[in-house]
């Protein structure tokens, strides 16, 4: 809808003023237009996630087929190199672009997993403590407490080297690890929209405390927590890297992208790019992730902007 | 204040005492320690006989507590590899551990809080600019990667550094810059928020208003409030490296205690890991409280609100 319809409608007269103030969402996405970061990282980030999808159709080989007689083919820019193998082939003979491409599925489903699961527990344990305040409140921050003085990575090891390190296992240790920032954040802008005079007019019309919570509240927490989830989601990205890297992580074969610069370190001395090639992988992706979370923040929340 | 410092000093000693609890059961009930301990080809007698020499076959509370009593006196058990006292085994690492928390962290504020400060003065320069590239980039690099990028520019291309080990002080340069870079982004963003906000305030406007130098004004005036918030987040960043060094340790083989937490979870060393996981998380309460404390004294706000 523009600002013109108002004028041509019953009553237009009382609307004239918002010709001066378009839309709240004309203005959003007239900033998101304009927010270099936001469009750079949200093109990567779709692009990255448009590969993982489609892996399969974008490459001939398959990310596990080991070739022994095509061990360390270096890339195609090389002396040596050849456009059979683009980004060469790694000490198993198998097609590093294909295990890089494959790679992303691995990244985008634990950053999205463990974003997920520490979303739901953090939001949910924000809402509770900010609506409820008191005892309720206490508990909660109790509880954050605990969780910031484990020492993150270790218990994270630990855990997996006893479960096992399959997908799922990773997603769900990092998922209870990284809700401490959603519960902060909630708890203080539950607090704030609590004091509403529409949360008031709710409880004062008889709405359950379940419906204030998830009609009235969550509505307005909703943008901090899209904020959280995309900076968290980098965090994890970056942690099981790190952990598979460690060798306690994801387990081989699976191309996850930590692993590899860790299977690469063998041959760091000669072949140099079997370690730069995932670790730029990685980063681009997860500056692309804060990229598009902070446009994200600049466009909903400009005021929160540092 | 003794109402704030009592309150605080409870809560904390609660943390701790949950943590203690959670650290020691983590490892005990995410697996069969016993039968992990006996082998892969152990008969069911023989699982049992290491259960009870490990006293692994007594109620949980009962080993909990027997162990929290012991590590109150000192003793938090033996290796199960080495057969060494853990105290002892922590007790020769720590001091690797320190010096790479300290450096790094020395290394990072040195680096941003005049970038913060300087950033500050000039909000959207291409100097204001800079700085933000080089927290956005410091908080995207994954730091076991920028360690072996490290390793193989100076230690193998150049030759000017040595890529492992914890002889000299030559062996920390690299380690050191690797976990510097990733504490670096929190502390400049915060330093360069707090500043514009001390700049925009009326008492920086009067201390201009009277005609003192710039120097004056930025670091005597509006820093020493900005600063504040970088007080407690620099106690919680210790806490992190102390904790968190494991990634760099491992890379650069330092042999601080989170290499040492890195080899015993590999080699399931329960005994080991449980106190380490322990031990850092109530270096970190005891480290926050006395940052909540000194923020505190030096803000009537926060002790009183």
């Amino acid at each position: 809808m523009t600002a013109l319809d108002h004028l041509t409608r019953p009553g237009a007269g009382d609307a004239l003023l918002e010709v001066e103030a378009p839309a709240p969402r004309t203005v959003m996405r007239r900033r998101a237009l304009q927010h270099v970061g936001f469009l750079t990282g949200g093109a990567i980030v779709l692009g990255v996630l448009l590969v993982a999808i489609f892996a399969p159709l974008l490459t001939a080989y398959d990310p596990f087929a080991q070739d022994l007689t095509r061990r360390l083919v270096p890339p195609v820019w090389s002396a040596k190199g050849s456009w059979a193998h683009i980004l060469g082939t790694d000490g198993l003979g198998r097609d590093y672009l294909t295990r890089l491409i494959y790679g992303a599925r691995i990244s985008l489903t634990v950053g999205f997993g463990a974003a997920a699961i520490a979303g739901l527990i953090g939001t949910t344990l924000g809402l509770v403590g900010g609506y409820f305040g008191g005892r309720v409140d206490a508990a909660v921050m109790y509880l954050v407490n605990v969780k910031l003085a484990l020492p993150g990575v270790l218990v994270a090891l630990s855990l997996i080297s006893m479960l096992g390190g399959s997908v799922a296992v990773v997603v769900t240790v990092l998922g209870f690890l990284f809700w401490d920032r959603f519960v902060v954040v909630t708890r203080s802008v539950t607090q704030q929209v609590r004091a509403n005079e529409y949360v008031a007019a709710a409880e004062a019309v008889g709405a359950s405390r379940l419906r204030i919570i998830v009609g009235e509240i969550l509505p307005n927490v909703l943008n901090h927590i899209i904020v959280i989830a995309s900076l968290e989601m980098a965090v994890a990205i970056l942690v099981e890297a790190a952990l598979s890297f460690l060798g306690l992580g994801i387990r081989p074969p699976t191309p996850s992208w930590g692993l590899m610069i860790s299977e690469g370190r063998n041959f760091m001395f000669f072949q140099p790019y079997l370690v730069a090639i995932p670790g730029v992988a990685i980063f681009l992706l997860v500056i692309a992730i804060n990229m598009l979370g902070d446009g994200i923040r600049d466009i909903t929340a400009p005021e929160g902007r540092n | 204040m003794i109402r704030f410092l009592i309150h605080r000093a409870t809560i904390a000693v609660l943390v701790a005492l949950t943590v203690s609890i959670i650290g020691f059961s983590l490892l005990r009930l995410s697996g069969d320690l016993a039968s992990a301990l006996a082998g892969d080809s152990a008969k069911p007698e023989q699982i049992a006989a290491t259960a009870h020499l490990y006293g692994l076959d007594r109620p949980l509370y009962v080993q909990y507590l027997d162990w929290a009593y012991r590590a109150l006196h000192g003793d938090l058990g033996t290796s199960l590899f080495t057969n060494e006292p853990v105290a002892r085994l922590i007790g020769e690492r720590l001091g690797v551990t320190v010096q790479l928390s300290f450096m790094s962290l020395v290394f990072a504020l040195a680096i941003s809080i005049p970038l913060g400060v300087l950033a500050a003065t000039r909000p959207n320069s291409w100097l204001d600019r800079t700085a933000l590239g080089i927290a956005v980039f410091g908080q995207a690099i994954p730091s076991f990667w920028f360690g072996l990028i490290l390793i193989i520019v100076f230690g193998v291309m150049l030759r000017l550094l040595p890529i492992s080990g914890s002889d000299t002080f030559a062996h920390f340069i690299m380690p050191t810059v690797t976990l510097g870079v990733s504490v670096m982004p929190a502390f400049m963003r915060l330093t360069r928020t707090g500043m514009l906000d001390a700049l925009d305030s009326d008492y920086v406007r009067m201390a201009r208003a009277k005609g003192l130098s710039t120097a004056s004004v930025l670091f005597k005036h509006a820093l020493r409030n900005a600063i504040l918030p970088v007080v407690s987040l620099t106690a919680v960043s210790l806490g992190f490296l102390l904790g968190g060094s494991v990634i760099v340790e491992s890379v650069f083989a330092l042999n601080g205690i989170g290499f040492l937490a890195f080899q015993s979870i590999i080699r399931t060393d329960f005994p080991v890991v449980q106190s380490i996981i322990v031990f850092v998380a109530v270096l970190y309460i005891v480290l926050t409280l006395v940052a909540d404390l000194v923020n505190a004294w030096l803000d009537p706000r926060i002790r009183l609100g």
